[in-house]
Parts: structure tokens; C-alpha cells; sequence
């Protein structure tokens, strides 16, 4: 589904630049459940707007379902973003000023989706997350949970092949942090890849795959026959604490 | 570009964000407001002096005789100057002379017709002179060049008159008694500027003369000058000067012989006042556009800023950049060109309501004190409706200006940098 070889992406500010991805290769099959860890610097946040294609980067190549990813203009890297991903976010960047019904449909809008057909849709997903009595509320009418099962469900409506999120459980307490991982694991039982970038041991010890980021190279990979003693190493580590 | 679903969207993010339309709106609608008001003034003021120029023609020279103040070539201080249809004859002949009129007046008379009478007062004139004073004839015809060579008595009467003492009945061809000499009703003319009056018989000069044993004396001269300059204009009113000066024989630097009153020399100096006036109001009025703009570009810029993160949002859902800047400078056209409109509304709206009241109260004026008015100062304060609209689009098209650099900003931030941004 994705594959990234020798990624380069280096920022410049005036005279100074900062070479912030130092040849990154990965592979990541269609529904596979993968999370990136890494301390802040470490350049998961550079390697997410690539992998969303909110960034261009400098040399290597970048492949979203067979298709390489390289020098797209703004509005076809729109279109793409718009019907392949989804995005989940750490502080759930709903718009305010739209009730849950109208902020899950956004996406469909920019589809070019009319109006009551989105809506409609929009309901079947809020419905599907259990919102359906919560659709005419405000964003700052609801808690963390919901307001991140609202964006679940944006991320959902476009039928997108991958989901990325950026840290989706940043803002959530341990209890509705493990809520939200279900229904992620959930999705992906729907052969829907997703990618997410967290910082908490405990939540990528809940994915297939963990991806260590050290100083802009992949410093650790972690699959799933291993995952069980990280898990175990993880807990007893806060067992100590 | 007219898509239903994209103005919902917009409509929707205006609705929800009433404090930040307002802000926008009212900058804008008062910005328009005030050019309005401002312009409507400045018209007003233009336009009540110069309709105290519309009684008469704009480049119309009167000379009247008086006393010498100077000796001159033997003759003593004092002497009084009598023109003659001489100087009539003379200045008629002089260059760049369009019109020109003698006039000998009878004074005031009793007018009779039937059992009604009034006192009134008779002059007599060439009739070039209905140009001079810019008459309008309501019925019949002015006098002409076979009423003076015939000396018929004929007479031409205002409006007034014929009100007063005609009534109903159609006064052409009547007869009407001045003192106790018949004349007849060829005419009736009426004033632009009712200040002017309809109060005065018109008969022809020569007619005058012979009844009122005047030989060939004249009381003054009245002429309007050829389409010239100001500075042309004042040539001729020395060439007249001179010339009755030469004949009549007194000192040509004797101000106090005769009198001259040049009324394009005056229209063109409150005319200079007017476009100095008018400059500076316009001066003022694109200050305040400029302001209003300022307040926009402001406000947008603001906007933009604060919706970074919605953008950011927006961007990651699929929106692309055109979308994005589309979004925000139709949200900021609709709100000025919305607001500018109610300002304009407003401003126009004030400004002929004022005009409403004054010319109500003009009416009221004139048909208490009959005719005479006094000078008007501020008259039709309203503005050119062009004008009006282009400065409506002028302050849109800085709006979206204004709005499109840091749209286009905002629409190429990347969004998890945007979103970041708490």
C-alpha cells in the first residue's frame, strides 16, 4: 500500500537548513495497523504531512497504492488526500463553528457531494460510532471521546484506503485513549490501513507494527511475534514506576 | 462559479460568525456612508450657488451710466453721463458681442385690465434681451426687431401679472392699461429662478422712447459676450469701457463714470471656489475610502489569521488551495459589497431626505413671501448614483485584495503545521 524508499526531506530556513529525514525506507501493506514512535525532533511529524502529502520531499521515492507520489501540483495532491486518506488528530480539529453532522460531511462536500446526500451519509457514519443522538451539537458541546469519534467518522466518510493519525489519543484519558484504539482496531478489521504517530508505549504496543524514528533514520522496527515481550517490557517498566 | 453548495458553505460560516461579519460590514458601510454624505454636501453647496447664476446669462455684462469723479480734458468733477442709443449702436457693432439689450425704464405703473389693477413696474429692452435674462416665454412670443421699427404697443408681462389680473381669461391679444395708455398682451414670461420675479410690463424701446418723450436717452446696456474666457471676457469689458469712455468723454481710469458688472467674471470665480471646494471634498472622501479600505485589508487579515487552523482543517479533508482562497474572498465580497450596499442605501437615503425637506420648505418659502426667496446656499444634495457604485466596487475589489495575499498565504501552509499552531 505504501512504500517509501531513501526518503530525504531536509527544511531551510534562511541560511540555516535541517536535514530532517536522513533516507527513510518502509513498507506498509494494505491493512496493516503500523505506529511510528520517536522523540520530538525525531521527524515523525515531517514524515506523517509526507506520507498525507501535505509535503513534498527532497530525493527518494514515495508510492500510495501503486501510485509514486513526487512533485503533485496542490490540487491533485487535494484530490488524492481527499479520496484515499483520512486524518485523526491529536486535538480532533473539528470546526467550531459546525455541529458534529455537518464536520463529519465536510469531506464529501469537497467530493462534490450534494448537500442532503451528505448529510444523510454523514448520519450513517455518526450512527456507526454510536453519535447518532449527538449529530446537531457543537464541537465544544461534547467530551474528548466524542469529539474524537466525530473526527473518527470524518476520517471514515471518504471510504479512504488509509487513515493517519497524528497522535489520536494525545488529548484522551487512558480510559477513552483504549476506547478509541478499539474502534481504530476495528476499522482496520476492515482492511483499512492505519498509520499512527504516538508518543505512549501502551498505545503502539496495541498495533501490528512499531516504527522507531531516531534522529531522522529508523532506528528500531518492532513486528508482531516481538510485540508481546515489548508489550511485557513496556508494562513492566510502568510496573517499576 | 455559481454553485448553490459553495454559498451555503459560505452563508453558514457568515451565519456562525456574526461578531466577526459585523466588524467587517460596519468598516465598510460607514466607509461609503461618509463618501456619501460627504459628496452629497459638497453637491448641495455647488449646486445651490450656482443655481443663483440661473436667472440670468452666465457671461452677461451690464453697464449702467453715473457720475465722473476725474476732470478730464477741461470738464469738471460730477457730470453725469447719459448714454444714448449711440453707445447702443456702438458696442452692438464691437467684437465678440452676442446679445445685446438697451433698456429705458418707465418705473412703476398702474396696470389695469378690466375691474383689476396693481402696480407694476415697465421697462423697455431690445429683444435680444429675453436671452440676457434667460426668460422663458409660457405663451405667445417676445418681443421683436417689427414691434421696435413699427414702435407698437405691445407689451410682454411676467407671470404675476398675469395671475393677478388676467385670472382665467387667456391675456394674448388683450388689451392692458398702463396709466392710461393701452397695451397689447403679445406674451408672458416666466423666470427659472422664481427668486428673480415675474413682476415687470416688457414693451420695446423704441415704442418707450417716443411715449415717454426719452428722444433716443437709454438708462443702461446689457449684453452677453460670444462662448470666451474669462480673461477674453474682461478684454471686451475694457474695450466697452474705452469706447464709451472715448465718446462720452471722460478719463477711461474714471472707476466711478459709469458702472460695469461682468457676470461670467463672477461665475467663474465662485466656480474656481467650487472646484477648490470640490477637490477637497473628494480629497476627504478618498481619505476616508482609504480608511475604510484599511479597516478591510485589516479585518481580512485578521480573518485569515484566525482561520489558520479551519484552513489547515479544510486542507487535510481535500480542500484545495483555489478552493480555500475561493472560500474566503467570496465570504469577504459578499460582507463588503452586502454592507457597502446598506451604506450607500443610508447615505443616499439621508442626503434625499434632506433634499425632501429643504425643497419642501423652499415651496412653503415661496408661496408665503410671493416670489422673492433669498440666496439659496445648499441646494440638491445628492450624489451621482455612478459615482456612488463605483466607489461601493472599489472598496469590494480592495476588500478581496486585501484579502487574497494572505488567503493565498493561509492556502499554502501545510496543515499539520497549522493545526499544530494551538
Amino acid at each position: 500500500m505504501i512504500k517509501i524508499s531513501n526518503l530525504h526531506k531536509s527544511y531551510h530556513t534562511g541560511t540555516n537548513s535541517l536535514h530532517v529525514l536522513k533516507g527513510i525506507s518502509l513498507d506498509v501493506h494494505q491493512g496493516e495497523f503500523v505506529s511510528i514512535m520517536g522523540s520530538s525532533g525525531s521527524g515523525k511529524s515531517t514524515l506523517l504531512n509526507i506520507l498525507g502529502i501535505l509535503d513534498n520531499y527532497d530525493s527518494g521515492s514515495y508510492e500510495l497504492g501503486g501510485k509514486l507520489i513526487k512533485d503533485m501540483s496542490e490540487k491533485r495532491a487535494a484530490q488524492y488526500r481527499n479520496q484515499t486518506l483520512g486524518f485523526i488528530f491529536q486535538s480532533f480539529n473539528l470546526i467550531s463553528f459546525k455541529n458534529a453532522m455537518e464536520n463529519v460531511a465536510l469531506p464529501l462536500y469537497y467530493q462534490g457531494v450534494p448537500r442532503k446526500k451528505r448529510n444523510k451519509i454523514a448520519l450513517e457514519y455518526l450512527d456507526r460510532l454510536g453519535l447518532l443522538n449527538w449529530a446537531d451539537h457543537m464541537p465544544n458541546e461534547m467530551s474528548g471521546g466524542q469529539k474524537q469519534r466525530v473526527a473518527i467518522a470524518r476520517a471514515l466518510i471518504s471510504q479512504p484506503k488509509v487513515i493517519l493519525a497524528d497522535e489520536p489519543t494525545g488529548a484522551l484519558d487512558t480510559q477513552t485513549s483504549y476506547e478509541v484504539m478499539d474502534i481504530l482496531k476495528k476499522i482496520n478489521k476492515q482492511d483499512i490501513t492505519i498509520i499512527i504517530v504516538t508518543h505512549e508505549h501502551d498505545i503502539a504496543a496495541m498495533t501490528d507494527k512499531i516504527i522507531k524514528l531516531r534522529d531522522g533514520v529508523i532506528g528500531d522496527m518492532i513486528i508482531n511475534g516481538e510485540l508481546a515481550s515489548f508489550k511485557k517490557s513496556y508494562t513492566k517498566d510502568k510496573a517499576i514506576l | 462559479m455559481f454553485d448553490l453548495d459553495k454559498w451555503q458553505e459560505i452563508l453558514g460560516t457568515i451565519k456562525k460568525n456574526k461578531l466577526r461579519t459585523l466588524l467587517t460590514g460596519f468598516s465598510v458601510a460607514w466607509g461609503i456612508f461618509m463618501l456619501m454624505v460627504l459628496l452629497g454636501a459638497g453637491n448641495g453647496l455647488s449646486n445651490g450657488v450656482s443655481s443663483n447664476f440661473e436667472g440670468n446669462a452666465r457671461n452677461a455684462i451690464w453697464i449702467w451710466s453715473r457720475e465722473t469723479s476725474m476732470p478730464y480734458q477741461g470738464y469738471k468733477v460730477g457730470r453725469a453721463i447719459q448714454f444714448t442709443m449711440d453707445d447702443y449702436d456702438a458696442i452692438k457693432k464691437m467684437e465678440n458681442i452676442d446679445k445685446i439689450s438697451a433698456r429705458y425704464w418707465i418705473g412703476d405703473r398702474i396696470y389695469s385690465f378690466g375691474n383689476e389693477y396693481g402696480t407694476y413696474n415697465t421697462q423697455s429692452c431690445h429683444p435680444d434681451y429675453l436671452g440676457i435674462e434667460n426668460l422663458i416665454i409660457s405663451q405667445g412670443r417676445f418681443l421683436n426687431d417689427i414691434d421696435l421699427e413699427h414702435e407698437r404697443k405691445v407689451m410682454v408681462i411676467g407671470e404675476d401679472i398675469r395671475k393677478a389680473l388676467f385670472k382665467d381669461t387667456d391675456p394674448i391679444g388683450q388689451f392692458i392699461k398702463v396709466g392710461s395708455v393701452p397695451f397689447k398682451i403679445i406674451g408672458v414670461y416666466t423666470e427659472k429662478d422664481p427668486r428673480e420675479g415675474t413682476r415687470q410690463g416688457l414693451i420695446p424701446i423704441s415704442t418707450a422712447q417716443r411715449l415717454f418723450n426719452a428722444g433716443n436717452r437709454i438708462h443702461n446696456l446689457a449684453l452677453t459676450t460670444t462662448d470666451i474666457s474669462k480673461s477674453e471676457s474682461e478684454k471686451i469689458e475694457k474695450n466697452i469701457k474705452n469706447d464709451i469712455a472715448r465718446r462720452h468723454k471722460f478719463d477711461p481710469e474714471d472707476e466711478r463714470a459709469i458702472g460695469l458688472y461682468n457676470s461670467l467674471k463672477d461665475y467663474v470665480q465662485t466656480m474656481n471656489i467650487f472646484s477648490a471646494i470640490n477637490m477637497f471634498v473628494w480629497l476627504i472622501g478618498i481619505g476616508t475610502l482609504i480608511a475604510g479600505i484599511v479597516g478591510v485589508s485589516n479585518i481580512m487579515l485578521i480573518v485569515v489569521k484566525e482561520r489558520t487552523k479551519e484552513i489547515g482543517i479544510r486542507k487535510a479533508l481535500g480542500a484545495t488551495p483555489g478552493s480555500i482562497i475561493g472560500l474566503i474572498l467570496l465570504e469577504s465580497i459578499l460582507i463588503t459589497a452586502a454592507a457597502g450596499y446598506i451604506g450607500m442605501f443610508l447615505g443616499i437615503s439621508l442626503m434625499e431626505g434632506i433634499n425632501f425637506a429643504m425643497e419642501a420648505q423652499t415651496q412653503t418659502q415661496v408661496g408665503a413671501s410671493g416670489d422673492q426667496g433669498e440666496i439659496r446656499m445648499f441646494m440638491n444634495p445628492t450624489v451621482d448614483l455612478r459615482i456612488a457604485i463605483s466607489a461601493m466596487l472599489l472598496l469590494v475589489a480592495a476588500g478581496a485584495f486585501a484579502g487574497y495575499m494572505p488567503a493565498k498565504r493561509a492556502a499554502s501552509i501545510r496543515p499539520i503545521e497549522a493545526l499544530h499552531d494551538e
